[in-house]
């Protein structure tokens, strides 16, 4: 990893000696204020347990930071040696992180967390009803997966689906709008929380484990196709039981069809932790003939490098594979649930402080100045906009005319009377 | 093959049993549309567990004609997941019985998600098999589906009676982008029909949703579906030496039923009994009788319309107590004779 005092070194080496002097001088001002603000950060503790940390950071910024020219392109970082299951070898043990890449992902998370939490208070407001399960905490997995793979891959998952529903190409407008229940919704209101679709995304489902045969049916239309995409699948630790999950791990494996299988094992399936709804806890052997990992779900560049190695593996036409994100999330199981009879709080403000996935980029990133705190408080404020701006969409557009009650039944079909709630009541549905 | 002189014309009929239907009818869907592929229990090395794709697989291969594991949810959802991604699968499940393991899949999955997305992703898949009774086969294998799953939104359900029906109702319902459920019966497998060459031309097809009067008459209206068609065609034969002219519909379509043909047979009519092998409580008999109640030929019973179903009972296995759970000719007379009131 280069460090930071080698590249401010040679840096002032290529600039010269007039330019030195009139940068130096530039420095000196911009780099008071910065200094400035992270100190006062510090003191108002918001950067919280990075205080020290901080400082030097800002120490280092101010000898470095310069200009987005001065920000180091691309850095290497250690990653966590991920748990192998009938493979010879993993992911490698490093991820190159590019700038732009670091930037992107933190974007990417930091709107995943800031749209779930809006949905959160539109829920207290009754403004968003029935099931809502949010997704903050598992930010990199969604992020990750998508980082290594590409959009015209696909994916599906379950009801946990607002994250993914973004980074397969929604928009944080169309979400809410469908958790409000409106026209402008991604499913034109009509489908809800857990049903949200977009190119080579299939939701969005609200039966436990039945999104997982559904994901091998892709991956064998992908194989039938000879098209060299593949299908990632994804469940959680609640539903790694299902035996449906294992028909599909069977046909699968006879068929070499191109499938990642992923349990999101967020320790909690509902109330119910994972030593209480499974005798075997390492769901990456779950498959037993399916080769597995399990990884650091809260990290992003974890999640990316296992999902590159897994895609390859699929591609190479090998069959599926499995991989276990071991990941955590802060709300309970839904708006309904507190979650917090089954769990600390203790528990979820250790993780919070721990391993949180934005703040274990964003720290990895401010610490080898690939990015300027200013920068991510920009992107902060953007993202917050962003969601704000959704909110109000959502909260304004009207709901779905009564037209569409009964429309979308039959694809490509003629309009059709529909029996409405009496006899005399005759709807008409349209494709 | 047999030549027929109709008016002066002379008309080639070819004798095809139901099963050789089904057979011919997937051949050709098969080759005119390269994303069609059947997957079930049996379908390939073993021709079928009916023999209903005798020679498929030796024709097409294990890319399009795939055995599966004994694992009807997983299939099913697999099937559902290749319709979602552009595949035109043809699910079977060896009876319909099983298809409870799957049923999850073909309602929850395939039925609701064209609506659930609002017409984002629909769902080209047939799922077919034999339903209802068969011959000593007991209570586990006997049951008729038609009512379950007629009942959802999202499915279109079809019950074919003859060949004509097999045939030009398994080409609709693969070319249908939609979700369909296509009710066999095993008894009918081996039964030959005559059908004419323009039934056998590769793009016939029997629209869904359209009942067909199989028999015209003057007094009774007979509504049915599946086997029970040809009972009450026989029933129709026996009663017509005692002056009583039935007119036979053969439903075709479960859902969308046909209200309008039932109607208009009523309302010449005077009279309905409806004729299933399913059982009596909320069955398809149920549901057309309350359709004649709310609407217009209401007014032109003489009679309450009456429904004649299996007998309510888990099938039995011995043969005299199997023959007496299901609907037989002399109970469409019986029930005729009351409405009519002989």
């Amino acid at each position: 990893m280069p460090s930071r005092f080698n590249l401010i070194e040679e840096d002032r080496q290529q600039k010269g000696g007039e330019k030195r002097s009139e940068t130096a001088g530039r420095w000196q001002h911009d780099s008071m204020q910065k200094m400035l603000t992270i100190i006062s950060n510090v003191l108002r503790g918001s950067a919280s347990r990075h205080g020290a940390q901080v400082v030097s950071e800002a120490a280092s910024m101010v000898a470095s930071s310069r200009s987005y020219a001065d920000f180091t392109p691309e850095a290497t970082f250690d990653i966590k040696k991920v748990d192998l299951h009938r493979l010879e070898e993993g992911p490698p043990l490093t991820a190159t992180l590019t700038r732009e890449e670091g930037l992107k992902y933190y974007r990417t998370m930091q709107t995943i967390r800031r749209m779930e939490l809006k949905a959160d208070q539109l829920y207290k407001q009754k403004i968003i009803r029935g099931f809502c399960h949010l997704y903050d905490g598992q930010e990199a997995c969604a992020v990750g997966i998508e980082g290594g793979i590409t959009l015209s891959d696909h994916l599906i998952t379950a009801y946990r689906a607002h994250g993914y529903t973004l980074t397969r190409g929604g928009t944080v407008r169309e979400i809410m709008a469908e958790l409000t229940g409106r026209r402008g919704g991604i499913a034109k209101g009509k489908g809800g929380s857990m049903h949200m679709y977009t190119k080579n995304f299939y939701g969005g489902n609200g039966i436990v484990g039945a999104q997982v045969p559904l994901g091998a049916g892709v991956a064998l239309a992908c194989k039938y196709l000879g098209n060299d995409q593949l299908c990632v699948s994804l469940y959680g630790d609640g539903a790694a039981n299902q035996g449906q999950i294992f028909e599909t791990y069977n046909m699968s494996s006879l068929w070499k069809l191109p499938i990642i299988f992923i349990c999101e094992n967020n320790q909690y399936g509902m109330g119910t932790s994972v030593e209480r709804s499974s005798a075997s806890t390492e769901y990456y052997k779950r498959g037993d003939y399916i080769p597995g990992l399990r990884v650091d779900g809260m990290d992003v560049l974890c999640v990316r490098e296992a999902t590159k190695f897994a895609a390859d593996h699929c591609r190479s036409g090998k069959g599926p594979i499995l991989m276990e994100l071991q990941t955590y999330r802060y709300h309970g199981h839904s708006m309904s649930d507190p979650g917090v009879s089954y769990r600390t709080r203790e528990e979820i403000q250790e993780v919070r402080s721990k391993s949180d996935p934005i703040s274990m980029l964003k720290d990895r990133m401010l610490s080898n100045n690939m990015a300027s705190i200013e920068e991510l408080k920009e992107i902060d404020i953007a993202v917050r906009k962003e969601i704000e701006d959704a909110a109000q969409f959502a909260t304004t557009d009207p709901e779905p005319p009564l037209d569409d009650l009964c429309s979308h039944i039959f694809a490509n079909d003629q309009p059709f009377e529909v029996r409405g709630a009496t006899p005399w009541t005759k709807l008409t549905s349209t494709s | 093959k047999v030549q027929v002189w109709i008016l002066s014309e002379c008309v080639s009929l070819f004798q095809v049993n139901v099963r050789d239907a089904l057979n011919q009818a997937m051949d050709e869907e098969l080759e005119r549309d390269e994303r069609v592929f059947l997957l079930g229990e049996e379908v390939a090395q073993y021709d079928g567990a009916y023999k209903v794709s005798r020679g498929l697989w030796k024709k097409y291969g294990d890319k399009r004609i795939i055995d599966t594991p004994i694992t009807e949810m997983g299939f099913a959802g697999i099937a559902v997941g290749a319709a979602f991604a552009g595949l035109r699968p043809i699910c079977e499940f060896m009876t319909w019985n099983f298809s409870m393991q799957a049923i999850d899949q073909v309602i929850n999955s395939a039925a609701k998600t064209y609506y659930m997305s609002a017409g984002a992703q629909p769902v080209p898949i047939v799922f077919r098999g034999p339903n209802g009774s068969s011959a000593g086969v007991a209570a586990q294998h006997s049951q008729c589906f038609a009512a379950w799953y007629g009942h959802c939104p999202g499915l279109k359900v079809v019950s074919p009676w003859n060949s004509e029906d097999a045939r030009g109702l398994l080409k609709a319902a693969i070319r249908d982008d939609n979700p369909v459920v296509f009710l066999e019966n095993e008894l009918m497998y081996g039964v030959p029909f005559d059908l004419s060459e323009d039934v056998l031309q590769k793009d016939f097809v029997v629209p869904i949703g359209k009942a067909k009067v199989e028999r015209r008459g003057t007094h009774i209206t007979l509504v049915s579906h599946s086997r029970c068609v040809g009972f009450c065609l026989d029933a129709a034969s026996v009663l017509a030496k005692e002056g009583v002219e039935c007119e036979v519909v053969n439903l075709r379509t479960i859902r969308p039923l046909d209200v309008d043909t039932i109607e208009a047979s009523v309302m010449k009519t005077g009279h309905l009994v409806t004729v299933e092998g399913g059982w009596p409580q909320y069955g398809v008999g149920a549901e057309i009788c309350a359709r004649v109640m709310e609407g217009p030929a209401f007014n032109y019973l003489d009679a309450p319309a009456v429904r004649v179903t299996g007998v309510d009972i888990p099938m039995p296995y011995a043969k005299i107590l199997e023959d007496h759970s299901v609907p037989q000719i002399k109970d469409i007379i019986f029930s005729v004779k009351k409405v009519l009131n002989m």
